[in-house]
């Protein structure tokens, strides 16, 4: 039921979309190149935290086919030049339908961010419908849920903490002041900047697996979407930062804004 | 028009009917669930506790719970990440009455990372409210519930990874009133035990965090009372008087260990098991599972201080649980004398009871006065010396001196009596009045000889020898 409604909505808002906010640019590159700030993440497969086989007893690798995907989440600057180019994403404007009360309640203005230190920090307090703008106005797309997974899963270079390790220590902490500066945090093997570590960031599909509110049941019916059971359709049953980035994205709607929350945009080859 | 005329009377009639039954004071029969009215909860933060329900109508209790992800002190000097109910651990406590309608708020701060829910364990409903109070951060849930059971409940949060919520503080007590209200007392208070796993271990000093493989292998680091190791010992006991009845709510939440809750130096006068109707009495510890509680009930009879530990307890003193309560007025000996007796055993040495009294020796022949003097030092040290000291100097108030001693030198047996049988009684020494006991000592008339002779002729006493023949005579009563 919740999937269906996902769909609806993306597709409802995919529609007003088009009109809200026409294409910048469309990055033109030779076959296979990255444009400028993006990284040619390579065809592969990996094993999902929650299975997407039907059949949960057979826990299967997910191919992933090859995509481009911004190196670094998109800061409060470049968002900025997006509001500017399309005013009706201006706080003041926004249309309560397509963000909560909190959309960009970190700027100073409609058009002023008025804190130099978060200019290159990346942009949070975005609904999904705000990033899913953006991104259509780069001429890009907002990276699906197992896309994000797939890259996000890379091992970090040059240090001897897991992802997993980066990540519980996040959560660990209490938030910072301000985010720190997109591209700061570490990098990946496939090239990417801080897929853990600063903010958590929306996916196109973010609603597709829904982890119910209540992580303790189990429904029989649709066991891998409703299958926050926390037993059921895990990979793995320790991954507890996994289990805490899909109960995050459970917890979402599509309007809502989080001071912890932003997105990168992808692109197919 | 004729018969919406009809219509409308007829419902005024019935509701003049009706009406008297639904007033505000209408608590038994079929409308004790007619709405009295709204308030506001008081919330408390642990030890204290919100003051009796003081209502007898069923209310719509309004309770709101704001999370906050916070750095606080877990132990001296060690700092921890913890994820709270209202911004300390535990959460605050909320009292309400059964039949109460309670409107739930939880209120996600817009800082916290994490999404965050509760599920309350009076909720009748599915996952004990956690499904319906699924809250991202910077957003606020409701839900509305009806406390249908009375008794005393934990709350949690049940958001997955549930142990790492749990195990970062996420937790408190609701307590349920029956309706006819639980009997006064003169003291309540909040007490929440739980666990730590940190990547530390206990008492490192820094900032720690969660430890998932300490927490699968339930091998905590800290097992505290109300959040942090001495959150409530010393100046922040909890304060009694002598007299007053004292009302515990106690509950554990884990998240693994089973509590044995115990209050050294108390008895609890009853129990309410598990925190539910059925009442124990005369209990000296109290099992609380994982996810319970329990209420306990006892009367401070005497001064002092209890020290609460969960009696599993290398927990106790060496995690942290550990709590007091403070007892303050006056003596009641009749319950308690405190220590009236302190004396020395030496159950290798000689002060104890003898069943054959007379443990005479084979024929030693008579020693010299240098001989009982080198065995008789020997002898003090090892029997007197505890008492009366290296020097003879005695201890004053408590054991008379026996250097320059006016009653031993005055005594016609040169105390060999004093030895063979004990002393008890007021004696004066040197013009002091001592009213001890001083035990039988089982030594034999020579080494009583060499004892007597070293005490005579140390410390600038000159008494002269002693021999095993004089010592033998006052056994013998001669």
């Amino acid at each position: 039921m919740r999937l269906q409604i996902g769909y609806f909505l993306i597709l409802f808002a995919g529609g007003l979309l088009a009109f809200h906010a026409p294409p910048e640019r469309s990055p033109q590159t030779p076959s296979g190149k990255a444009p400028e700030g993006m990284i040619r993440i390579p065809a592969g497969r990996y094993t999902p935290f929650y299975s997407v086989n039907n059949d949960a007893n057979t826990k299967q690798d997910v191919a992933v086919k090859s995509f481009f995907l911004d190196d670094k989440p998109v800061t409060n600057a470049e968002f900025l030049t997006f509001v500017k180019a399309n005013p009706q994403w201006a706080r003041s404007r926004i249309p309560a339908l397509f963000a909560d009360s909190g959309y960009l309640k970190h700027w100073k203005g409609d058009l002023e961010i008025g804190n130099i230190q978060i200019e290159n920090s990346p942009v949070s307090n975005i609904s999904w419908f705000a990033a899913n703008a953006y991104s259509k106005w780069k001429g890009l797309r907002l990276p699906t849920l197992q896309e994000w997974e797939y890259a996000a899963n890379a091992a970090p270079t040059g240090e001897n903490k897991s992802v997993k390790e980066i990540i519980l220590a996040w959560y660990s902490q209490p938030s910072r002041k301000t985010l720190p500066v997109a591209g700061s945090v570490f990098r990946n093997e496939f090239g990417l900047y801080d897929m853990h570590g600063s903010v958590w960031e929306w996916v196109y599909d973010f609603n597709s697996i829904v982890m119910g509110g209540d992580s303790r049941s189990n429904s029989a019916v649709q066991r891998e979407l409703f299958c926050a059971s926390a037993a059921f359709g895990a990979a793995d049953r320790e991954d507890y930062a996994s289990f805490m980035r899909f109960a995050f994205r459970g917890s979402l709607k599509a309007r809502y804004t989080v001071s912890n929350l932003g997105f990168r945009c992808a692109k197919d080859l | 028009m004729k018969r919406s005329v009809i219509s409308i009377t007829l419902t005024l009639a019935i509701l003049a009917f009706v009406l008297p039954g639904c007033g505000p004071y209408a608590d038994e029969g079929p409308d004790r669930d007619s709405l009295g009215g709204f308030h506001k909860a008081v919330l408390t933060d642990a030890p204290e506790v919100p003051p009796p329900t003081d209502y007898s109508t069923t209310q719509k209790v309004i309770v709101r719970l704001e999370i906050v992800e916070k750095i606080m002190r877990l132990a001296d000097g060690v700092e921890y990440s913890f994820w709270t109910f209202g911004g300390k651990v535990p959460g605050k406590f909320i009292r309400i009455r059964e039949g109460d309608y309670v409107e739930f708020f939880l209120d996600n701060h817009p800082d916290n990372k994490l999404p965050h829910n509760i599920d309350l364990h009076a909720v009748t409903g599915p996952g004990g409210g956690a499904e319906a109070s699924m809250t991202a951060p910077g957003h606020t849930t409701q839900f509305t519930f009806k406390a249908i059971n009375p008794g005393l409940f934990v709350y949690h949060c049940a958001t997955a990874p549930v142990g790492m919520h749990i195990a970062n503080g996420m937790y408190g007590l609701i307590l349920v009133e029956p309706r006819e209200g639980l009997p006064p007392v003169d003291k309540e208070f909040y007490i929440m035990q739980s666990e730590f796993y940190t990547k530390e271990g206990f008492g490192k000093p820094g900032l720690t965090s969660f430890d998932m493989q300490k927490a699968l292998d339930e091998n905590p680091d800290y097992v505290v009372f109300n959040g942090s190791v001495g959150a409530n010992m010393g100046d922040k006991a909890m304060q009694v008087n002598v007299g007053e009845t004292v009302r515990l709510y106690v509950g554990n939440i884990g998240p693994n260990l089973v509590s044995s809750f115990h209050v050294i130096g108390e008895i609890f006068d009853k129990v309410y098991v598990e925190g539910g109707t059925l009442i124990n009495e005369n209990v000296q510890s109290t099992a609380i599972p994982a996810g319970g509680s329990a209420i306990i009930e006892f009367k401070c009879e005497v001064p002092g201080t209890l020290t609460i530990v969960d009696h599993s307890v290398f927990r106790a003193f060496n995690k942290g649980a550990l709590a007091q309560i403070s007892v303050n007025g006056n003596e009641n000996p009749e319950v308690f004398t405190g220590k009236q007796r302190d004396a020395v055993y030496l159950p290798e040495g000689s002060a104890v009871q003898s069943i054959t009294p007379e443990r005479e020796s084979a024929e030693i022949p008579e020693r010299s006065l240098d001989e009982h003097l080198k065995l008789g030092k020997v002898l003090y040290e090892g029997n007197c010396a505890a008492c009366h000291q290296l020097s003879g100097q005695g201890l004053a108030g408590a054991f008379p001196p026996l250097a320059n001693s006016d009653y031993l030198m005055a005594r016609e047996d040169k105390g060999a009596g004093i030895i063979l049988h004990g002393l008890s009684g007021k004696i004066v020494v040197n013009g002091v009045e001592y009213d001890g006991i001083m035990p039988q000592m089982m030594l034999s008339n020579d080494e009583i000889a060499s004892v007597l002779t070293y005490i005579r002729n140390t410390w600038g006493n000159q008494g002269g020898l002693v021999t095993a023949e004089e010592v033998s005579a006052v056994r013998l009563g001669q």
